[in-house]
């Protein structure tokens, strides 16, 4: 390799061996290293999302309905006034706030109070924590085409129990009341999202060091107040984070929604993400399709990087 | 934590309410899923005439039988299970290597593929369908599984990515030090020494890839459109379509759907806990 | 086995510089212990030879070709780790055949090799164990176990014993010492515990903020510390210093401290009068004597600590704690006062500026690395 080097020439730096060919790649090799791991990984979410995500973009700007053989022309910004102009996809702006924090308030507080639950020991802790985690791995399309059966006095038992509870004159399917719909898309989440919620403050709180509950303990605080000063300032990052990603993720979560509803009954349930599904694979309408998207993303994006500048701003508040 | 309490009866009602929270959880979480298996079992007869009641008079594996003989479901079947466990298999290969780089190794660039990961987590999806139906249909990937494999793999290799670094940041350096000391390469004294440690990490990552492949709807109903190359989801949701409603039928697939599923689920839920859990230290 | 030539290494990690040009020599078959203070440099000047860090700059060569490029793999080194970093999933016997498999070294020779490193290290009845049913004793020994097989060119060793209890930590020192002596492999071991470097080593390696502050054995860097540092790092309990100025007549010297106090030193050529200097002084060498036998100098008693063997007496001279050891029992109450003399020939002058030593004219010229 780097030449028979007399150990008495040590110190003399100028007689460094000449045959030093093949170091430079070698050292480059090793900076070079850590980009071999991880290229199989970004080329793939280049391909197959980055350039789709550019590519749609674009849609955005152009005329692209397939069955139309003379689209595919510039249209500059005639799909974005369209939008403006477009009540069905305001109505299903509002929608989409009422199914996102709807699923995410109900997923949020019965995935603590589950997490919390679970935390204890008790006997059967193991079983019960694969029972409940269930859901999650339900295939979401047999969840929506379930809780859909579910809903219907004919065949399913909800309505007939919401009635004998008083909540219901008479059984009827909620999911085709206007006014109501958006209950069963909701519900179906809150049942698969409970777990996602479950798990991560299930880990969560399990990291925490049981020596600060006995220490807490031994000052003499009681159980409410260990909750108070150590669980919840302990969880708070994760249920910052979890929430953020949660809430993009439950917008743009359309599968329910299509399966369940389509939409109807007259566009009540009708979130944004499943109006670009309409758009794009009912009606075939590529350009208009994008349009919605780009601004769905806008927006996803800009309360994404609200909620972070929140959080700076709390935290620099807090020291 | 549970010393013998100065206050029995205050605990007494604790665990009273403790355990019946609890059941209420499970009940709410298995009561829809003995649904889906109380109408697999009706026969069709009875179906809307004791739809209601919370277990038939009569039962029957007559749906179970047309299912897995008449339908194409067992075909459906076959290809779901090829693109789940293709993409479960090459997203944890791509999410492992990437993973243990992210967990591992400093280097420039490393902010932006991280950005560029979390990103994509904000993507509707849907807004891609279009796209990459045009990208993919040239390559002759539409209609096809690989190009289904493809996508999925894509799609799950950010998060799994993220799952798998915070498995490998539980390992020490030292180790795979002392394997380049004894005379591995790096690479090697990942495969070999690394990667057999992380083995239920590897396993909850697979569990988790492959139940999210085994439920896409809405690529595989529009990147695939012919009947042999549906996946399980596509064709259940046909069989809305086709044959009227078969709901007995169509629940019965359902059940079939649900085996693997959860199987994997079941097997590896508790390392997913255990794994966010050696995540979440990190913060 | 190999000797090791470091030369002019550096390290930075961006605009951090963490070794400034390290120059080392080590013989073939030397026991070489680095030690220092966490942070100094040391463990990653030995993870550069291990070649587990980039080198800056400069050469490391090992038994005679240079291997800044090389991967540790093809260093044919050894190294003992302080988490052991032993294979969770391989047995005893896996662990330590691991090297040699690679290497595609025959069966019968790796089992020839482990039943002979099993036998000297005591391992025989563990070898089929994993590292988890293993005492932190046992782990330590199948880490040495596994780096001996292999019969490298060198043995590297970070903090190897520090995951021990006392008494363990003692007993591998001397079996570590032992084993070298047996195996006259060249090995280079860090610690930040002064008592195995001067246990252990054939020579120290004494350094400090990325700098080489003195080598020497052991004998050497306790006798004649090149600087301040040296001289408080190495020894227990450690040397005390008194801070004063240089005065010399002829050949007699002496120094003032702070408070006015006299003590006499010898005189040195590299200190001129009423330059600023630090005595150091080792707590054996100084001395409770009685009132006008020697020349001595009055302290008060702070603190008295019998340790059976030998007595550590407390006391504050010039506002300055000193301590003093002493093999005798002092009959001495707290807050009294006691004479205390200093061993002039023992004490040693440091330049307070530059915290280095100032040697007596009478001690012969040493090469000493700054």
């Amino acid at each position: 390799m780097d030449g028979d080097k007399p150990v008495t020439n040590m110190t003399d730096v100028g007689k460094r061996p000449a045959a030093r060919r093949g170091v430079f790649s070698r050292r480059l090799s090793g900076i070079l290293e850590p980009y071999y791991y991880v290229s199989p990984a970004v080329v793939l979410i280049i391909a197959v999302m980055l350039m789709p995500l550019i590519l749609g973009l674009s849609y955005a700007f152009r005329d692209i309905r397939i069955l139309n053989p003379f689209s595919g022309g510039f249209v500059g910004l005639a799909h974005f006034q369209a939008l403006m102009h477009d009540s069905a996809f305001l109505g299903a702006l509002i929608n989409t706030a009422w199914w996102t924090f709807g699923s995410l308030a109900f997923q949020f507080t019965l995935g603590l109070v589950l997490a919390l639950l679970l935390n204890r020991q008790f006997a059967g802790r193991r079983l019960v924590q694969a029972l409940v985690f269930l859901p999650w791995a339900v295939p979401t399309f047999l969840s929506g085409l379930n809780w859909a059966w579910m809903f219907n006095p004919v065949v399913g038992p909800l309505p007939h129990w919401l009635t004998s509870l008083g909540i219901m004159d008479t059984p009827f399917n909620i999911l085709s009341d206007p006014d109501l719909a958006m209950w069963g898309p909701i519900i179906a989440n809150i049942w698969f999202g409970i777990p996602f919620f479950a798990i991560t403050l299930l880990a969560a709180l399990q990291s925490i060091p049981g020596e600060l509950y006995e220490a807490a303990s031994i000052d003499g605080a009681t159980t409410r107040q260990q909750f108070v000063s150590i669980t919840i300032p302990f969880l708070a990052p994760t249920i910052a984070i979890t929430l953020m990603l949660r809430t993009i993720w439950i917008a743009n979560f359309a599968d329910l929604i299509v399966v369940m509803t389509k939409g109807g009954p007259a566009d009540s349930t009708q979130i944004v993400a499943s109006y670009i599904f309409t758009q794009a694979f009912r009606r075939l309408d590529f350009g208009y399709a994008s349009a919605i998207a780009a601004v769905l993303l806008v927006l996803l994006l800009a309360y994404a990087l609200g909620v972070i500048a929140l959080r700076r701003a709390m935290t620099h508040a807090d020291s | 934590m549970s010393t013998p309490g100065k206050f029995p009866l205050r605990k007494t009602i604790y665990w009273g309410a403790h355990y019946l929270m609890i059941a209420a959880f499970v009940a709410f979480a298995l009561f829809p899923l003995y649904w889906l298996l109380k109408v697999s079992v009706t026969p069709n007869d009875i179906l809307y005439t004791e739809g209601v009641r919370m277990w038939p008079s009569r039962t029957t594996w007559d749906n179970y039988t047309f299912v897995l003989t008449q339908s194409h479901f067992p075909h459906y079947f076959m290809n779901s299970v090829i693109v789940s466990g293709c993409t479960a298999l090459f997203t944890c290969i791509i999410a492992a290597i990437t993973g243990y780089a992210f967990s591992r190794f400093r280097f420039n660039g490393k902010i932006i593929i991280v950005a560029l990961m979390l990103i994509t987590q904000m993507f509707p999806l849907v807004m891609l369908i279009a796209p990459i139906f045009r990208i993919l249909a040239p390559l002759g990937l539409t209609d096809s599984l690989t190009g289904l494999i493809i996508v999925y793999t894509a799609f799950n290799v950010p998060f799994a990515t993220f799952l798998m670094q915070s498995f490998f940041d539980g390992i020490p350096k030292d180790l795979e030090e002392a394997a380049m000391i004894d005379g591995n390469t790096r690479f090697e004294a990942f495969r070999r020494i690394i990667l057999p440690l992380t083995l239920p990490g590897i396993a909850a990552t697979l569990g988790f890839v492959f139940t999210a492949a085994w439920s896409e709807l809405l690529f595989a109903l529009m990147l695939v459109s012919s009947e042999s190359a549906s996946t399980f989801p596509v064709g259940l949701l046909s069989f809305v379509s086709k044959f009227g409603v078969d709901f007995g039928q169509m629940m019965a697939a359902g059940v079939l759907a649900l085996i693997p599923a959860c199987a994997f689920f079941l097997l590896i839920q508790r390392y997913l806990v255990q794994g966010l859990t050696a995540g979440a230290v990190k913060g | 086995m190999a000797s090791i030539e470091i030369t002019n290494a550096r390290k930075s990690y961006g605009a951090v510089d963490v070794l400034h040009g390290i120059n080392l020599d080590i013989q073939d078959g030397e026991f070489i212990v680095l030690v220092g203070p966490s942070g100094c440099g040391k463990s990653t000047l030995l993870r550069m030879i291990a070649g587990l860090e980039e080198i800056t700059s400069g050469d490391i060569a090992i038994g005679g070709n240079v291997v800044n490029d090389l991967q540790p793999k093809d260093r044919d080194i050894a190294m003992v780790f302080q988490s052991y970093a032993l294979y969770p999933h391989m047995t005893v016997a896996e662990n330590m055949s691991y090297a040699l498999t690679l290497r595609k070294t025959a069966k019968e020779k790796v089992s020839a090799a482990i039943d002979n490193v099993a036998g000297i290290l005591g391992l025989n009845a563990l070898l089929q164990r994993r590292p988890k049913a293993l005492s932190g004793g046992q782990r330590q020994r199948v880490a040495m176990g596994r780096a001996i097989v292999r019969q490298p060119q060198a043995f590297l060793f970070d903090e190897p014993l520090s995951n021990l209890d006392a008494r363990l930590r003692e007993q591998m020192r001397t079996e570590i010492r032992k084993l070298h002596r047996r195996l006259g492999a060249t090995s280079v071991y860090v610690t930040h515990d002064q008592i195995e470097a001067m246990t252990m080593a054939d020579r120290i390696v004494a350094m400090y903020d990325g700098i080489v502050q003195q080598v020497g054995t052991p004998l050497e860097i306790y006798d004649r510390p090149a600087n301040i540092f040296v001289a408080s790092f190495i020894g227990s309990p450690a040397m005390n210093f008194l801070t004063g100025t240089y005065q010399a007549t002829g050949n007699t010297a002496a120094m003032t401290l702070d408070d006015g106090t006299v003590i006499p030193v010898l005189a040195t050529p590299n200190a001129s009068n009423g330059q600023k200097v630090t005595l150091g002084a080792r707590p054996e060498h100084i001395d409770i004597v009685e009132n006008g036998s020697v020349p001595s100098v009055t302290a008060n008693v702070d603190l008295i600590e019998p340790m059976g063997l030998s007595t550590l007496v407390h006391v504050t001279l010039a506002g300055k704690p000193v301590k003093i050891f002493t093999l005798a029992r002092p009959d001495l109450a707290i807050d009294s006062t006691v004479q205390i003399a200093f061993n002039m020939d023992k004490t040693h002058l440091f330049d307070s500026e530059s915290e280095l030593r100032l040697p007596p004219a009478s001690e012969p010229h040493s090469s000493q690395p700054a």
